[in-house]
C-alpha cells in the first residue's frame, strides 16, 4: 500500500496486533490478587452446605484457634453493616416482580448451596480458608426446589415462605396480535411445536472473581478494587446500598481476567469487604477460588423453552408462539430477571414472521442465581428458533437452507420493523447465508454424508445452519426506560490532545480482553491522523473515568467506540476553527487529512495539528472567546439497537458406536458492520463459537436432587480448550449500521449466539435417517448414544 | 481451593526418603510430580503433614533395555517416555500410552512411580503396565522387593504398596506381539471414561476405569487364546464388572464402551 498525503494509511480495517498483549504474555499486567496491601484483612466466606435450611447455629471456636484467625461472624453480627441495605436488582421488569431481600451474608435462612452464611476474618488467604473450613454451621434442612418445572407444580415447596409463590414474575410480549397468533395457528399448514432444555452453565472466565476495599488514611474515603467489568455502576450501587456519599468513593477495575458477563453484577464479597473496611478503617479483602466461584458466582441460561410455528404449505412462517419457563435461583441479582426479556424480542430470529407472541414465567429455585452469560437471552432464542425451524425444514419437505430462504427477512426491506416491536437496522441475510453454504463445499458435504449413510457407516456425517440475528449497542435510553431497567445506555468519552500532540481517550467502557485500547487508538488515530501508538487510552477507574457504563452486550464499539469517535470529531472541530485564525481562512475553507490543516485550492497554506495543539496549550492566540487546550467530551446515547447477524455452518462426524461427536468444521459469515480490527473481531468469534459449542457438547452445571452442584470443579465441568476447537472458517459481509457514524455493530457476543444451535442442528441431521429428531444439550456421547438407541427402539 | 498447611522436606536419595518416611510414619506422603497428590490436598482429600519431595532424585529418572526386558526408573515423567528412542523401539505401547496422558503441562511432571502408586483405576500407564505383564520395583527400610503388576493393585487410590515403601524401577518385557490402546474421554486432557489396552497380541488385555482397579480382563485373553475372533473376545469384556456411575457415564454405558473399545483395540493389536 502507498501512503501519500491524500489517502493517508487507514488503521481502521487493519489487523493491528494488540496493545494490551505484551504485558498480559508477559505477566507485567496486575490482577486483583496481584495487589499488594500489606495489613489487609482477608476475608473466608463460610457457604452453605445445603441447598435450603434454617440457620440454627454457628460455631466458630475451632475456627478461632486457628493461627491467623481472628474473627468469625455471623449473618446476624454483620447485618448492622448494611442496615435497610440489600444487593440490588437494577431490572425490576413488572411493577408486581417479586424481589426477596437479598443479604450479603443470610442471617435466618441459606437459600443454596453457596448462599453466604458466615464470615471468617485473618491474616492471610491461607488462615481465611482454614478458618472458613473450620466454622460448624447447625442446619435444619428445609425441602428444596431445584428443577424448574418443579418450582411451579402443585404443592411445591417455597424458597421464600414470605411470597405466597416460586413465581417472579410473568411478562409477555403480544400486544393486539393474540387473536392474529391464534388464526395464524388455525390456517398454518405445517405447525412445529417443540419444548428445548437450556441447561445451566458455570461462565469460568480465566481470572475468577475478587475484590479488595482500601480506605484512606485521613478516613471517610474508601476505594474498591474488584475484578468487575462494571466500576461505575458498582461505584453507584455500593454507594446506594452502604449510603457512602459518592464522592467518597472510587472504584478501580484492575486487569480483569474475563467476564462473559458474570462480572456484570453487584456482589456480596464487594459490600461485604466495602462495609467492614470502612468500619475496620484496614484494607479488607476476598479472592475467589475456583470451586468457591462455581456456587457463588451467577450461572447462565437455565430455561425450559416451548415453542410453537405456523406455516403456510409453502413453509413460510406465519407466527411463532413461545412460552418460556426461567430459573432466577434464588435471588435476583444486578439484572437476573430482564434476561430472558432480552431473548423475547428475538424469537422470529431472522425471519420475516408476522405475528408473534412471548411469555415468560420466572420461577425462584434453591440454586445459585442466574443472570447475564455471554449472549444473555439472545443465544437461547436463537436455539429455539433455529432448532425449530429444522424442525419445520424436514416437515414441510425442504432443505435447511431453502427454509431460511424463504423466510428470510429480504435485503430490501431495511430498516424493517419486526412483530416484536424493535427496528433492524441493515442486513442482507441471504447474501450472508449464501456465502456460507460456499465456503461450507454444501455439496461435498451432503454426497459424502449420503455416501457414508447408505453404506450403513458408523461415522455419521451431520450439517447444521445456524442464521442468527441479534440485539446489540445495549442501548437507547429511553427504550430501556420503556423496559423498566434501572439505568440509561449511553457512554461518555473524552479526547485531549495534549501540547506534544499525544492524544489520551478517556472511555466509560471497561474492558477485560476485548481489547479497546487497540480499537479505540486505531479509531482515533485514522481520525487525527496520528500514529496509534501516540493514543493512550485511559478507562475503568473512576478517578480517571469518571462517567460511564461499561462492558457488556457487544455495546463497547457501537456505543462507547462511537462516543470516542464523536468526541474525536468535537475536538477536529475546534482545532479546525484555531486553524482558519492561524491561516486567516474561512472553517469552510479547510480541509483536515493526515493530521494536517490545508486550505482547499492553496495547498502551501498548511497547518499541522501539532503546531495547533501547542497553540491551543499556550493560549497567545486562539480565537476571541475560546478556551484554551484541545479537549472534548461526549456522552453519545444510541438512536437504536445495532443488529448483527450471520450465518454458521457446523461439520460433525458422530460415532455411531459409542455416540462420540467430533465436530470437524466450522464455518462462519458474520456481519457485525463495519470491522475497526479483523484481527480481535475473529479473536471474539473464535472465542465466542467455542462457547457456544460448549453448550452443545461440553458444559452443565448439574445439580442432583439435593441441589448439591455436583460438577463443581473444571473436572467434571467441562469446559473445552484448544484441543476441542473446531477448525473454524470465518468470512463476513458487512452492512454498514446506519445507526452510528462508524457503521459499526458490535460482535462480542456473536459467535456464542450462533453456534450451539449450528452444532445440535448438525448432529440430529446425523443422526435423522436413524430416527434421532432431537437431542438435549450437552450431546455428551453417552446422551448421544442412547438417543440412538431409544431410536433403534432401545436395542444397543 | 487451598490445602491444608504441611511441612516439606526434600529426599537426597531413595534411601534418605525412605528413612523420612520411616521418621514421620503415617503422616508422611512422597512427593513426586504432584500431579495427583497436590490437587488431593487442594481439595482436603488428602491432608498429610509432611511431604518427602522425590521429585529431585534424578539417578531414579532412566529407561533401560537389556535381557528382553525394560527397565525404567519411578522418577521418569511421562513426556520422557513419550519420547524416548529406546522406549520407541523396545516397548512403543508404553511410549504411546504415556503421550495420551493429560496434556504436556502434566506430562513433564507426571511420573511413571507415582501414576502406579496412586493406582487410581481411571490412569492409562497403570493399565499399560498390567496389559504388559510388568514388575513392580519397591523399597522398604528392610530392601527391596518385586510385585507383579497384576498383585498390585487392591482397590480405589490402593496398592500393596506400604506406607514406608517407594517404588524405585519398573518393568516390562520388550518386545512381544500387536499392541493397542483405545482412550475414549470428553477433552483431550481428561482421564478415560473407559480405556482398554491390549498386549502380546492379545495375550495381555486390560481395563480403564471399569471398577476399583485398573482390571485385567481375564475373560477376553482366555477367549483370545481359545481362538474367538476379536468380536467374540470383546463381547465378554464387560463380563462381571461393576463399572462406576458418574456424570460422563453410567454403568450401562461405560460396559458397552468397554466391549467396543476392546474390539477397536483387539483389531489394532491384530486379533481378527
Ligand atoms: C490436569 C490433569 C490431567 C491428568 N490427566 C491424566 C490422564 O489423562 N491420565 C492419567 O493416567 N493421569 C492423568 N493425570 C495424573 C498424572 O498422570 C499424575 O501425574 C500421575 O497420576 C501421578 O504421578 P505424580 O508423579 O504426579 O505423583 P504425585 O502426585 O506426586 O503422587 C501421587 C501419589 O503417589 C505417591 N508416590 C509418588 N511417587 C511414588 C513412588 N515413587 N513410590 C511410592 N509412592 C509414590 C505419592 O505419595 C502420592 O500418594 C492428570 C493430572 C492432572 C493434574
Amino acid at each position: 500500500m502507498t501512503i501519500t498525503e491524500d489517502a493517508p494509511a487507514a488503521h481502521v480495517g487493519s489487523r493491528r496486533l494488540r496493545k494490551e498483549d505484551p504485558a498480559l504474555l508477559t505477566g507485567e499486567a496486575r490482577f486483583i490478587d496481584d495487589l499488594a496491601l500489606p495489613g489487609a484483612i482477608w476475608v473466608g466466606v463460610v457457604r452453605s452446605t445445603e441447598a435450603h435450611a434454617n440457620i440454627v447455629g454457628i460455631d466458630g471456636s475451632a475456627a478461632l484457634e486457628i493461627d491467623g484467625v481472628h474473627e468469625v461472624l455471623s449473618g446476624a453480627d454483620l447485618a448492622p453493616l448494611w442496615g435497610e441495605g440489600a444487593l440490588p436488582c437494577a431490572w425490576p421488569v413488572t411493577p408486581d416482580m417479586k424481589n426477596p431481600t437479598h443479604l450479603p451474608v443470610a442471617t435466618t435462612t441459606a437459600k443454596y448451596v453457596g448462599d453466604a452464611v458466615a464470615v471468617v476474618l485473618a491474616d492471610s488467604r491461607y488462615a481465611a480458608a482454614d478458618g472458613a473450613a473450620a466454622v460448624v454451621v447447625d442446619y435444619e434442612p428445609l425441602p428444596a426446589v431445584v428443577e424448574i418445572e418443579d418450582a411451579v407444580a402443585d404443592g411445591a415447596p417455597l424458597v421464600h415462605a414470605d411470597l405466597e409463590s416460586n413465581e417472579c414474575y410473568t411478562w409477555g410480549l403480544w400486544g393486539d396480535n393474540a387473536a392474529a397468533v391464534d388464526a395464524a395457528f388455525a390456517e398454518a399448514a405445517h405447525v412445529v411445536s417443540e419444548r428445548y432444555l437450556q441447561q445451566r452453565l458455570i461462565p469460568a472466565p480465566m481470572e475468577p472473581r475478587g475484590c479488595a476495599a482500601v480506605p484512606s488514611p485521613a478516613g471517610g474515603e474508601l476505594t474498591l478494587y474488584s475484578a468487575t467489568q462494571i466500576p461505575h455502576i458498582l461505584k453507584v450501587m455500593t454507594a446506594v446500598v452502604l449510603g457512602i456519599p459518592e464522592n467518597k468513593l472510587r472504584v478501580v477495575a484492575p486487569s480483569v481476567g474475563g467476564g462473559f458477563g458474570c462480572k456484570l453484577n453487584v456482589y456480596a464479597e464487594e459490600i461485604l469487604c466495602s462495609a467492614l473496611a470502612m468500619q475496620r478503617g484496614a484494607p479488607v479483602r476476598w479472592t475467589e477460588g475456583r470451586t468457591e466461584g462455581a456456587v457463588s458466582t451467577i450461572q447462565g441460561r437455565g430455561q425450559v423453552q416451548h415453542i410453537e410455528m405456523a406455516a403456510d404449505a409453502g413453509g413460510k412462517v406465519q407466527a411463532v408462539r413461545v412460552k418460556l419457563l426461567a430459573d432466577m435461583g434464588a435471588y435476583l441479582q444486578l439484572v437476573t430477571p430482564g434476561v430472558p426479556l432480552l431473548g423475547g424480542f428475538l424469537y422470529h430470529g431472522c425471519y420475516d414472521i408476522p405475528n408473534y407472541m412471548f411469555e415468560c414465567t420466572s420461577v425462584f429455585t434453591n440454586r445459585t442465581p442466574t443472570d447475564a452469560y455471554r449472549g444473555a437471552g439472545r443465544p437461547e432464542a436463537t436455539y429455539a428458533v433455529e432448532r425449530a425451524m429444522d424442525s419445520l425444514a424436514v416437515s414441510v419437505g425442504v432443505s435447511p437452507e431453502e427454509i431460511r430462504a424463504r423466510n428470510f427477512i429480504a435485503a430490501d426491506a431495511f430498516p424493517y420493523e419486526s412483530s416484536a416491536g424493535l427496528v433492524f437496522d441493515s442486513g442482507d441475510y441471504q447474501a450472508v447465508l449464501d456465502k456460507a453454504v460456499a465456503l461450507a463445499g454444501l455439496s461435498e458435504r451432503r454426497a459424502d454424508q449420503a455416501r457414508r449413510a447408505a453404506e450403513g457407516s458408523s461415522k455419521r456425517l451431520g450439517i447444521g445452519f445456524s442464521s442468527y440475528v441479534e440485539m446489540c449497542g445495549l442501548a437507547p435510553s429511553r427504550v430501556l426506560a420503556s423496559l423498566d431497567y434501572g439505568a440509561g445506555g449511553w457512554e461518555a468519552a473524552t479526547v485531549r490532545i495534549s501540547p506534544t500532540c499525544k492524544v489520551q481517550v478517556v472511555t466509560g467502557s471497561t474492558p477485560h480482553g476485548q481489547g479497546h485500547e487497540t480499537c479505540w487508538s486505531m479509531i482515533v488515530a485514522d481520525q487525527l491522523g496520528v500514529d496509534p501508538d501516540d493514543v493512550e487510552v485511559l478507562h475503568s477507574d473512576t478517578a480517571v473515568s469518571p462517567t460511564g457504563l461499561d462492558t457488556y452486550g457487544s455495546r463497547s464499539l457501537a456505543v462507547g467506540g462511537t462516543a470516542v469517535y464523536m468526541a474525536t470529531e468535537k475536538v477536529i472541530d475546534k482545532a479546525r476553527a484555531i486553524a482558519a485564525h492561524q491561516l486567516e481562512a474561512s472553517e469552510d475553507d479547510l480541509e483536515f487529512s493526515g493530521g494536517v490543516f490545508r486550505v482547499r485550492g492553496t495547498p502551501e497554506a498548511e497547518v499541522p495539528l501539532a503546531g495547533i495543539a501547542f497553540a491551543a496549550f499556550t493560549a497567545h492566540d486562539l480565537p476571541d472567546g475560546m478556551e484554551p487546550n484541545l479537549e472534548a467530551h461526549v456522552t453519545y446515547d444510541p438512536p437504536n439497537f445495532t443488529f448483527p447477524n450471520g450465518t454458521h455452518i457446523a461439520v460433525v462426524e458422530v460415532d455411531t458406536d459409542t455416540g462420540d461427536v467430533d465436530l470437524i468444521d466450522y464455518v462462519a459469515v458474520d456481519d457485525c458492520g463495519v470491522q475497526i480490527n479483523p484481527l480481535v473481531v475473529e479473536g471474539q468469534v473464535h472465542g465466542g463459537i467455542l462457547q457456544g459449542a460448549a453448550q452443545a457438547l461440553y458444559e452443565d452445571a448439574v445439580y442432583n436432587s439435593d441441589g448439591q452442584l455436583v460438577s463443581a470443579n473444571l473436572g467434571d465441568y467441562l469446559v473445552p480448550s484448544a484441543a476441542e476447537a473446531p477448525r473454524f472458517r470465518l468470512d463476513s459481509h458487512a452492512t454498514p449500521s446506519p445507526t452510528n457514524p462508524m457503521g459499526v455493530k458490535g460482535v462480542g457476543e456473536a459467535g456464542t449466539i450462533a453456534a450451539a444451535p449450528a452444532v445440535i442442528n448438525a448432529v440430529v441431521d446425523a443422526l435423522r435417517d436413524l430416527g434421532v429428531t432431537d437431542v438435549d444439550m450437552p450431546a455428551s456421547p453417552q446422551t448421544v448414544w442412547k438417543a440412538i438407541a431409544d431410536a433403534q427402539g432401545g436395542a444397543s | 481451593m487451598i490445602p491444608a498447611a504441611f511441612d516439606y522436606e526434600v529426599a537426597e536419595s531413595a534411601d534418605h526418603a525412605i528413612a523420612l518416611l520411616a521418621e514421620h510414619g503415617d503422616d508422611a506422603k512422597l512427593l513426586a510430580g504432584g500431579h495427583s497428590l497436590i490437587p488431593m490436598m487442594r481439595y482436603r482429600l488428602a491432608t498429610p503433614s509432611v511431604l518427602v519431595d522425590v521429585g529431585r532424585l534424578d539417578d531414579l529418572r532412566y529407561i533401560r533395555t537389556g535381557n528382553g526386558t525394560v527397565s525404567i526408573g519411578a522418577l521418569t515423567r511421562h513426556s520422557e517416555l513419550e519420547h524416548s528412542a529406546e522406549l520407541a523401539g523396545a516397548c512403543p505401547m508404553l511410549a504411546s500410552v504415556a503421550a495420551l496422558v493429560g496434556d504436556p503441562a502434566v506430562r513433564h511432571r507426571g511420573t511413571l512411580g507415582g501414576t502406579l502408586a496412586h493406582s487410581d483405576p481411571a490412569s492409562d500407564l497403570p493399565a499399560a503396565v498390567l496389559a504388559l505383564g510388568g514388575t513392580i520395583v519397591a523399597q522398604g527400610p528392610g530392601g527391596s522387593r518385586e510385585i507383579a503388576a497384576t498383585d498390585f493393585f487392591t482397590g480405589y487410590f490402593e496398592s500393596v504398596l506400604a506406607a514406608d515403601e517407594m517404588i524405585t524401577e519398573v518393568r516390562v518385557p520388550a518386545g512381544g506381539g500387536g499392541w493397542n490402546y483405545q482412550k475414549f474421554n470428553r477433552r483431550a486432557q481428561d482421564w478415560a471414561i473407559v480405556g482398554a489396552a491390549v498386549a502380546g497380541g492379545g495375550s495381555g488385555v486390560s481395563l480403564v476405569n471399569m471398577g476399583s482397579t485398573p482390571i485385567r480382563a481375564s475373560g477376553v485373553e482366555a477367549a483370545v487364546a481359545g481362538g474367538a475372533s476379536a468380536a467374540e473376545a470383546a463381547a465378554v469384556a464387560a463380563d462381571g464388572l461393576e463399572p462406576p456411575d458418574d456424570l460422563n457415564a453410567d454403568a450401562e454405558y461405560r460396559s458397552h464402551l468397554a466391549r467396543v473399545l476392546t474390539e477397536r483395540a483387539l483389531n489394532a493389536a491384530g486379533v481378527a
